[in-house]
């Protein structure tokens, strides 16, 4: 064995070392250009995309955009019902899917990990997060709208709740579970009872992580058209009622960029660049709570 | 087996523990401890990783209960009382029996509220004899000076040894009769470990206080009493000096002067 080993001069081993290095430098490079091209090809669409969104939507930005209802073909006028129903059915949705999705996600996380029920409500629920939001809309349809043989805000809120709840779940679950073993210990240690040791140690300490999840629900349900298509249908006059058909942006968009008139089609535009801005700062909100963290 | 029945020092004893068995499911981790632990002493636990001298700690708070798959069996008796069997609420049993941790774990809020929290789970007292309770928590734990002017700030604002700190004041707050310090330093540079050590020293005045520690040093710096333990059995316990200067059982001897395995 010592003989062998005494064969190879210093100068073949560095020879050795040095063809092995070249070529993993080669492979790096090539799988860098790679990764490099991939990253391009997905920004250049995007940056596309809010490129077109701004430049088709800012012209349409002015005053009457937020204080007038939409008008009818070749009429000047606005989108407020729209945006207003697309606040208001966004914000009750949020609030009624919210406490639910983070009780629900409590549950999974602090009370019953292991158990059949829980294991199940975590299948069920993966299912429902990526269920196409067609089929939920199709859902709030059948039991809510042909059931009462109206088209309604409250369906359209219920729709979008029932996409924000499966969200939160996820987000609140998985923040929790991150928390620290140890820092539960803690608290137990002190005889905290559990209610306290959740709501006050650590349900704080995965706080910025909850507010992202909601957040992320609602800029995915801003943006939602099918789920609304069925339920809210839409309005083309300003409606508060929650029980009538309203108007959202979404649907709005749909409607209008779908028509061959030039006014509506201006409106849509100015509608998805209201959209896109909201979700991007959305998006970002959530980015700065997390990083804080 | 004999060793383990001359496992009562002189003085009066806080926690019996008797014929105590303890698994993490198959997994027998401790087997037969009988141990009292002296009151108002400090009561240091050595020996390798993996002995059991922390699972036998979190006996004592029933810290294991968390979780389903650990169980323990046999006795602790504390102020009469057997702590496994006992119909009391395991909450009221660990505010009796304060608990710090290897790492730091402050709580996610400010200074004042990390050791307010504890208190106001049982105690309903007025915003200045909350003040009060504070700052003589703080006192105790020698980091009143260090924070008196942020106390509104996070927890986790702090360094690791004023964290530390913190935890050990937390529990003292609550006002409980025994002090559980599971490697309370290892995670500490050599400055904030002094100002533990010297903590416990003084607070063994007040309570009553068994150390997990794995420095060696340290359970000869600030313990009276040592017990030594391996394969999660107690192999000797008895008179700190006479652990490290005249230990009884040749284990005992090997670990001590580093010719252990």
């Amino acid at each position: 064995m010592t003989t062998s080993q005494r064969l190879i001069s210093a100068a073949d081993v560095n020879q050795a070392r040095q063809a092995r290095y070249n070529s993993r430098k080669r492979v790096n490079q090539i799988a860098l250009t790679l990764s490099l091209a991939a990253m391009a090809f997905g920004l250049f669409w995007l940056v596309w995309i809010l490129w077109e969104t701004v430049r088709l939507g800012v012209g349409g930005l002015n005053l009457a955009l937020f204080t007038e209802s939409t008008p009818p073909p070749n009429e000047a006028g606005g989108i407020a019902n729209a945006i207003y129903g697309s606040l208001v059915m966004v914000f009750l949705a949020t609030f009624v899917g919210t406490p639910i999705g983070i009780m629900a996600g409590i549950y999974l996380a602090e009370y019953d990990v292991r158990s059949w029920l829980a294991s199940t409500t975590r299948f069920v629920n993966d299912i429902l997060l990526s269920a196409p939001s067609i089929v939920i809309g199709l859902f709030v349809y059948a039991v809510v709208v042909a059931r009462f043989k109206s088209f309604s805000a409250y369906a359209g809120i219920f729709a979008l709740a029932l996409i924000v709840i499966p969200v939160v779940i996820r987000t609140t679950e998985n923040m929790l579970i991150l928390v620290p073993a140890s820092l539960r210990e803690a608290a137990y240690a002190l005889g905290t009872p559990k209610w306290r040791v959740i709501t006050m140690v650590t349900l704080r300490a995965a706080r910025a992580g909850v507010i992202t999840g909601i957040l992320l629900a609602v800029a995915r349900i801003a943006g939602e058209t099918a789920p609304l298509l069925f339920t809210a249908l839409s309005n083309q006059f300003w409606n508060s009622d929650l029980s009538k058909p309203m108007a959202s942006l979404p649907v709005t968009i749909f409607k209008f960029a779908m028509s061959p008139y030039e006014n509506w089609q201006h409106l849509a535009w100015a509608g998805v660049f209201l959209i896109t801005v909201a979700v991007l700062g959305l998006n970002i909100l959530a980015r700065v709570l997390t990083r804080q963290k | 087996m004999p060793s383990n029945l001359k496992n009562s020092p002189p003085g009066p004893s806080k926690i019996t523990v008797r014929d105590l068995n303890f698994y993490y499911g198959k997994f027998h981790a401790l087997k037969s401890i009988n141990l009292d632990i002296p009151q108002n002493k400090v009561t240091a636990f050595i020996g390798p990783s993996g002995c059991g001298k922390s699972t036998l700690l979190r006996t004592f708070n029933r810290m294991f209960e968390l979780y389903p798959e650990q169980r323990a069996e046999g006795q602790i008796v504390l102020d009469g009382e057997n702590l496994l069997t006992t119909k009391q609420d395991v909450a009221l049993v660990r505010a009796k029996i304060g608990m710090v941790f290897q790492k730091p774990t402050p709580f996610p809020m400010s200074i004042y509220d990390n050791i307010a929290f504890g208190v106001r789970l049982y105690e309903n007292l007025s915003r200045s004899e909350m003040d009060e309770r504070v700052e003589w928590a703080l006192t105790k734990a020698a980091l009143w000076n260090e924070v008196k002017d942020k106390l509104n700030q996070s927890g986790l604002s702090l360094s690791g040894g004023q964290q530390q700190r913190l935890c050990i004041a937390r529990s003292v707050a609550v006002k409980p009769s025994v002090l559980l310090l599971d490697e309370p330093t290892s995670a500490l540079d050599p400055i904030s470990t002094g100002k533990v050590e010297e903590l416990v020293h003084e607070l063994k005045a007040d309570y009553t206080i068994a150390i997990v520690t794995h420095n060696m040093q340290q359970a000869a710096r600030c313990s009276d009493f040592t017990a030594y333990m391996y394969l999660g059995e107690l192999i000797e316990f008895g008179d700190t000096e006479q652990i490290f200067f005249k230990p009884k059982r040749t284990e005992t001897e090997d670990y001590i002067t580093g010719r252990f395995g």
